[in-house]
């Protein structure tokens, strides 16, 4: 199925809480209202005719000049070989996505990585820890504004250039 | 090794009085077997671990963030560094997400040259992988068998690029340098050469009964679990899911090649244990084999690298892509402000989700297991922390 009738599906099914569709783009995307993510991911992977089974990828942006956090996720069905991209955006300042965990458990540990990278926390979440950066981490490093720290625990984030010798 | 008979034991011991307390114990971040620096949890009841809790972030380089500091061109050196036991692929993937983005075509001669490097790289992973697997299971012998091997395309691509692991080969449009003289009849003479060492690295080892019962029936991962968590590559095929990227979502001049995915069966135990992880590999590198032989055969003529500005500006847009790597399915997101640096830069890697599927499939099995798992699973550190 192409994004066109996936978009016409979603909808049917769940009116105003899809927000836009881009058939333009190099991978079609769907937008999706934050608070209706888990629902329509349930709905994507249980519907026969979907069967998106896979949570090929899921990755957070900062949009800082909209002042949104946007999350995106890649899905992929391996019983009909076609992929959807969806995305939510959220404020930057209080910015909450449900979790789509129990719909695919792959969603764990993606959902971390981009709380710890990004900040976006995902309600519901059974273990929302950060997964890459140390735990007593200060910030979230992958925001455009984030400046990163003069030393960690004494140790320096600074070095001389070696060409400048 | 089956575990039936010790249940029944800890629960008579429960009435007796006898209890036993759980133990939690550190595993890591040093530790031979974890392929890289990284630490595991594990919670023990004597010999049986009910839990085995990965803590990563020890190699965790920011490359995802250095890419929005470097530019398109300047980021193809860092992603050797995201997966340096197969950094073909990770090339190979940066350059795709850019031409996708840009709508570049690469000349056909540099898609061959592409798919002999990379079809090499996943040999010398793979060769890597099945190595180190039984050093932990602790064979020594047959590590060095395989070693000797690797080096040998160590050797080859060398040759081709200059460097035996950080290859920075290929190039947005295209790869940097063509095939040096000679090189088509070197690596037919190593393919002569590599295929009966395969056999006698399986005479060695494959069929070993020890061997095999050390990894049958081992932490089994069954197909719809494999998806759940997005294994990927070879570990979602042992569990008996016949999709290769490379015949179901073909890309470069893959359609053009003839080979076979080969799938785990549970031929030694259950389907998709360690055993079936460990011998799909086996069954890959001949596979990969086949394909560097049909593509010394089909080389076209022609140019390598199509011309590409070196002020790199994609249009603005978002674009992934998807590339068979030795670890499987690897997915690479940019989004494309217009500017000469990308906005957003995600790698997502077979390790990083083979990694998270650890706790979950080794609970109740023996702790001398726990190496066996994290082996059979192919599972690069650097490659997870990115």
């Amino acid at each position: 199925m192409d994004a066109a009738a996936i978009h016409a599906r979603l909808r049917e099914r769940f009116g105003e809480a899809i927000e836009g569709v881009d058939l333009e783009a190099k991978d079609p995307f769907v937008v999706v209202r934050a608070e209706a993510i888990a629902e329509v991911c349930r709905y994507l992977r249980d519907d026969p005719d979907l069967r998106f089974d896979c949570l090929s990828n899921l990755t957070g942006v900062d949009l800082k000049a909209e002042n949104l956090l946007q999350v995106v996720y890649h899905l992929y069905s391996y019983p009909h070989r076609h992929s959807i991209v969806l995305k939510v955006t959220t404020p930057r300042e209080n910015p909450r996505v449900p979790t789509v965990e129990r719909v695919w458990k792959a969603a764990n540990w993606l959902e971390r990585e981009a709380y710890d990278l990004l900040g976006i926390v995902f309600e519901g979440h059974s273990d929302l820890r950060r997964i890459l950066m140390p735990e007593d981490w200060v910030g979230h490093p992958l925001r455009k504004d984030f400046v990163e720290p003069e030393e960690y625990h004494g140790i320096s984030t600074r070095r001389e250039s070696l060409l400048r010798s | 090794m089956g575990l039936a008979g010790y249940e029944i034991e800890i629960e008579r011991d429960r009435g007796s009085g006898l209890e036993t307390e759980e133990m939690t114990l550190n595993m890591g971040p040093q530790h031979p077997s974890t392929h890289g620096v990284l630490r595991f949890v594990v919670k023990a009841d004597g010999e049986l671990m009910r839990e085995a809790i990965p803590d990563v972030g020890y190699l965790h380089r920011s490359i995802e963030k250095i890419a929005e500091k470097v530019g398109y061109h300047g980021f193809m050196p860092y992603t050797d560094r995201v997966d340096y036991v197969a950094a073909m692929f990770c090339n190979q993937g940066w350059a795709m997400v850019c031409e996708k983005l840009a709508g570049i075509e690469v000349p056909k001669r540099g898609e061959y040259c592409r798919v002999i490097a990379c079809e090499l790289n996943r040999i010398a992973s793979h060769l890597l992988s099945v190595g180190t697997m039984v050093l932990d299971i602790g064979a020594t012998t047959p590590f060095f068998h395989a070693f000797r091997e690797r080096e040998k395309i160590n050797d080859l691509l060398e040759e081709l690029c200059g460097a035996r692991l950080t290859y920075n080969y290929m190039r947005i449009g295209g790869v940097a340098w063509d095939l040096p003289p000679g090189f088509a009849e070197r690596t037919l003479d190593f393919l002569d050469n590599f295929e009966p060492a395969l056999e006698e690295f399986n005479d060695l080892i494959t069929e070993n009964k020890i061997y095999v019962e050390r990894l049958a029936d081992v932490a089994p991962v069954p197909p719809e679990l494999a998806i759940q968590y997005n294994l990927v590559g070879p570990n979602l095929r042992a569990s008996g899911v016949k999709f290769d990227l490379r015949r179901d979502e073909p890309y470069s001049v893959y359609p053009e090649l003839e080979f076979d995915v080969p799938v785990g069966t549970g031929e030694a135990g259950t389907l998709g244990d360690c055993y079936d992880r460990y011998i799909v590999r086996i069954r890959e590198m001949r596979e990969s084999c086949k394909i560097v032989r049909q593509c010394l055969r089909q080389i076209p003529d022609g140019p390598v690298l199509a011309k590409v500005p070196r002020k790199f500006k994609p249009p603005k847009g978002d674009a992934y892509v998807r590339v068979e790597s030795a670890r499987g399915d690897m997915g690479w997101y940019c989004i494309s402000d217009g500017t000469e640096f990308p906005y957003r830069t995600h790698i997502r890697t077979g390790s990083f989700s083979a990694m998270s599927i650890i706790n979950e499939i080794s609970r109740g099995i023996m702790i001398a297991d726990l190496v066996a798992v994290i082996a059979s699973l192919d599972i690069v550190a650097p490659e997870v922390d990115r």
